[in-house]
């Protein structure tokens, strides 16, 4: 047995040590505080609160607080319409909803899985007021929709806390009549092919700016520090430019009517009625997106071959290996570092890009953000915007987990 | 005088350097290297020494003059064709290679097979000692391994000639002197043809058959290293290699070969061997290692004796330094034997010393 040893005044030494490191790990800790609580704030409160909104759905259960219990009992398959009880639970709802307007919002819900509910759901919150028993019978006259065992289905799923039916939306998915979970209808099938577009693109967009930053990189890299220092501000003179402002300029630049055409059609490469359609499509996001995320791409790549000393190259052609043998065998594995990063930033850009798209991007070239963008500010379908911003963020963390199996992020280098 | 060879491997004929345009870093270059060679290229920092060696692999373009390698011109040979072996100052070692294939790599290039790559790469770290560290990555290696693998690196391909750039600069003092002797060995052993730069003369001394010296662009002197420290041919040779008195003044007087000088700064006249100075009336520097000072000379033994002040002196075991002012210089070294006739020597002390007329050579007044 070893024996504990003490400090000069006989406090053991452990003790000792861990009352000295206490104020300064403290003091770390203090420095990092303010950031950590604006993290948390700012960004992981509002994507629990996002993962939380795509699934949550109190909504019909509160209002319908009355009807909802007892529709719980009600069999689905009975063919049977449900109890009068619940019919006359819903008229004392109705009544409530009218007076907290409440009714229009459920109406609206329930408005996504099947249309028609909102037209109904307003009708009766004016009309329960006159009713009187038998309850079934008044909510029928007032709309046969009420007779449809199909409506009370649907009712019934969503009165449910907790819904799985925005995610089934964002994934082009829906109940079919027999309750089960089936595919849209082709023509009704908009976002899978925007996940998938949006995908492509990112990664054509980001295999774009690494063919285009790896030369300027390289350039800026071997350069002296005064010729490398300006063409960086060159790089960087986009951050300083609005991107409203640049993408308008590509505007002005690539529409029919525009710089591009006009030289294209003045020299005679193309006819004047047949004008480059540039814009206001594929190619306008493509372009643009390129220019602006080009910046990301360069000052990883930049910054790893910075560091690689000339002396490698010189090495493998002394060794014998040919300029491009040199370059491919010994340069490019030393840059991986910062392909990585620039890569994994681009992408991780472009998959969330929004601004650009929706100015520059017609109806081909609108991505997925642009979606998420729509249902949170015009159709108010929080829900689903929410599951699609959800899904997104899951393709990206696979993506990232892949690329930590097959590159490794320690690998990785910003800067 | 550069050594006159009948077929030299290396021949630099007027070669002339500009990066700028402006200014020569590399004026009117003519060197020969014999096969077989070591030849170290000794300059301080800035004099040329990797310009030559760069032209030499192929990385910089002469601005003037040939390079001739075998007798071919190679002036226009891309670096990758003139299988010129070389180690860089900082190894330039792969970091993404392990050792193996780091060696591997000049031979893969050359479309050699598997077997063959095998067995040379095994002999080559074998060569350096590091048969078992072929798996590890060049940033798990200390810096002498590192150096050894750098070194093994640029022989598995089996070149006629080596360069080597300050290879051993980033090493400790102790690991420097056993590489020395480590490359001195490969050289021996392998008949290698080296071309070694450094601005370590000691190091130079120690390692090569020939020196050049550089300075400015320049080579001042190139000989072997006895001759270079015996007999330097300018100021800045016998002040740049091993240790030096300098003893500036004007000649008055020339006899057969010999000049005497006045010593600036007193009226004593020192005699000395006229090697680089004009005549009588010219300024010259006067030459003199401390070992071949005397302490207390007989009359009449010598043909320059002093009396001298002791100003300093340091006890090294085996020998005494000792500064003296004489003829009004205070700067003057004497390497005094540790023998118990001159234990007796205090600081403040004033005794006689004396050197041959023979030892001493009278330089270029430099500057
Ligand atoms: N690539 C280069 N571009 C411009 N000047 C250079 C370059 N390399 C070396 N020089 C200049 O040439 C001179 C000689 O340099 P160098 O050959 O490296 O000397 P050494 O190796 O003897 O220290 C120095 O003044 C240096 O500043
Ligand atoms: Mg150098």
């Amino acid at each position: 047995m070893s024996q504990v040893l003490v400090t000069a005044d006989g406090v053991p030494l452990k003790t000792s040590l861990a009352r000295a490191q206490r104020r300064s790990k403290l003091k770390a800790v203090a420095l990092v505080a303010p950031l950590f609580v604006f993290i948390a704030v700012a960004f992981f409160v509002p994507i629990i609160d996002m993962l939380f909104r795509s699934v949550e759905n109190q909504l019909v259960g509160e209002v319908l607080h009355r009807s909802m219990p007892l529709l719980q009992k009600w069999d689905e398959r009975s063919g049977e319409l449900p109890e009068e009880e619940v019919f006359a639970a819903l008229a004392l709802d109705f009544r409530e909803a009218k007076e907290n307007k409440s009714g229009g919002r459920v109406g609206r819900r329930l408005n996504y899985e099947k249309p028609g509910f909102s037209g109904l759901f307003r009708k009766s919150a004016r009309g329960a007021d006159r009713m009187e028993a038998p309850y079934r019978e008044a909510f029928i006259a007032l709309d046969e929709k009420w007779g449809d065992i199909e409506n009370w289905r649907v009712i019934k799923r969503e009165s449910a806390p907790y819904t799985i039916s925005y995610y089934l939306a964002a994934l082009d998915m829906g109940y079919a009549d027999d309750g089960g979970i089936a595919r849209n209808s082709e023509d009704g099938r908009i976002y899978l092919k925007l996940f998938w577009r949006t995908l492509w693109m990112s990664l054509f967009i980001t295999f774009l700016c690494l063919i285009l930053a790896y030369p300027i990189s390289y350039l800026l890299s071997v350069l002296p520090t005064a010729k490398s220092n300006l063409l960086i501000i060159l790089v960087l003179l986009p951050f300083w430019t609005s991107l409203l402002v640049r993408t308008t300029a590509w505007i002005a630049l690539l529409q029919q009517e525009g710089v591009i055409n006009d030289l294209v059609v003045w020299f005679g490469l193309v006819d004047d009625d047949n004008r480059l359609a540039m814009i206001h499509n594929r190619t306008g996001t493509i372009i643009a997106m390129v220019h602006i995320l080009l910046p990301f791409m360069v000052l990883p790549l930049y910054s790893v071959m910075k560091t690689i000393p000339p002396s490698y190259m010189r090495a493998a052609k002394s060794l014998g290996a040919t300029p491009f043998t040199a370059f491919v065998r010994v340069y490019m594995p030393n840059t991986v570092a910062g392909i990585g990063a620039g890569a994994i930033l681009v992408f991780i850009l472009a998959i969330g890009y929004y601004i650009t798209p929706a100015l520059v991007g017609g109806q081909s070239g609108t991505l997925i953000s642009n979606f998420i963008a729509f249902h949170m500010q015009n159709s108010l379908n929080w829900g689903l915007a929410a599951a699609l911003g959800a899904i997104l963020l899951g393709v990206v963390l696979v993506l990232y987990f892949l690329y930590d199996k097959i590159v490794g992020i320690d690998n990785m280098k910003l800067g | 005088m550069n050594m006159t060879n009948e077929n030299p491997l290396v021949r630099f004929v007027d070669i002339q350097k500009s990066y700028d345009g402006v200014t020569l870093v590399v004026k009117s270059l003519n060197l020969d290297v014999a096969k077989g060679e070591f030849l170290t290229m000794l300059g301080p920092s800035g004099s040329g020494k990797t310009t030559c060696l760069m032209m030499l692999a192929g990385f910089e373009p002469a601005t003037h003059g040939e390079i001739y390698l075998n007798g071919q011109g190679i002036n226009r040979v891309a670096p990758h064709k003139r299988g010129i072996g070389m180690v860089f100052q900082n190894y330039a070692l792969f970091p993404h290679m392990t050792v193996w294939e780091n060696l591997a790599f000049p031979l893969e290039v050359r479309g050699m097979g598997k077997d063959e790559r095998e067995a040379k790469v095994k002999r080559a770290l074998e060569m350096v000692r590091l048969g078992a560290f072929g798996d590890r990555r060049p940033a798990q290696l200390s810096g002498g391994q590192q150096q050894r693998v750098a070194v093994a690196r640029s022989l598995v391909f089996d070149p006629d000639l080596v360069l080597m750039d300050e290879p051993l600069g980033a090493l400790d003092k102790n690991l420097r002197e056993q590489m020395q002797y480590e490359i001195k060995h490969i050289h021996e052993n392998l008949g290698l043809t080296v071309v070694y730069v450094t601005h370590d003369q000691s190091e130079a001394l120690t390692m090569s058959n020939r020196i050049a010296v550089f300075d400015d662009g320049i080579i001042q002197q190139c000989a072997p290293p006895e001759v270079l420290y015996e007999k330097p041919e300018n100021a800045f040779c016998a002040n740049f290699i091993g240790e030096n008195n300098r003893l500036r003044g004007k000649v008055v007087e020339e006899v057969n070969g010999n000049v005497k000088v006045e010593v600036d700064g007193s009226d004593a006249t020192v005699e000395a061997v006229k090697i680089k100075v004009e005549g009588v009336g010219a300024r010259a520097t006067l030459s003199l290692r401390p070992e071949r000072v005397v302490v207390g000379p007989k009359k009449g033994e010598m043909a320059n004796i002093f009396p001298a002040r002791a100003e300093e002196l340091i006890y090294l075991g085996d020998h005494i330094r000792t500064r003296f002012t004489v003829c009004g210089h205070d700067d003057f070294i004497v390497k005094i034997p540790n023998s118990a006739a001159h234990a007796h020597l205090r600081e403040g002390e004033t005794v006689d010393i004396g050197w041959n007329a023979e030892d001493c050579r009278a330089l270029d007044p430099s500057d």
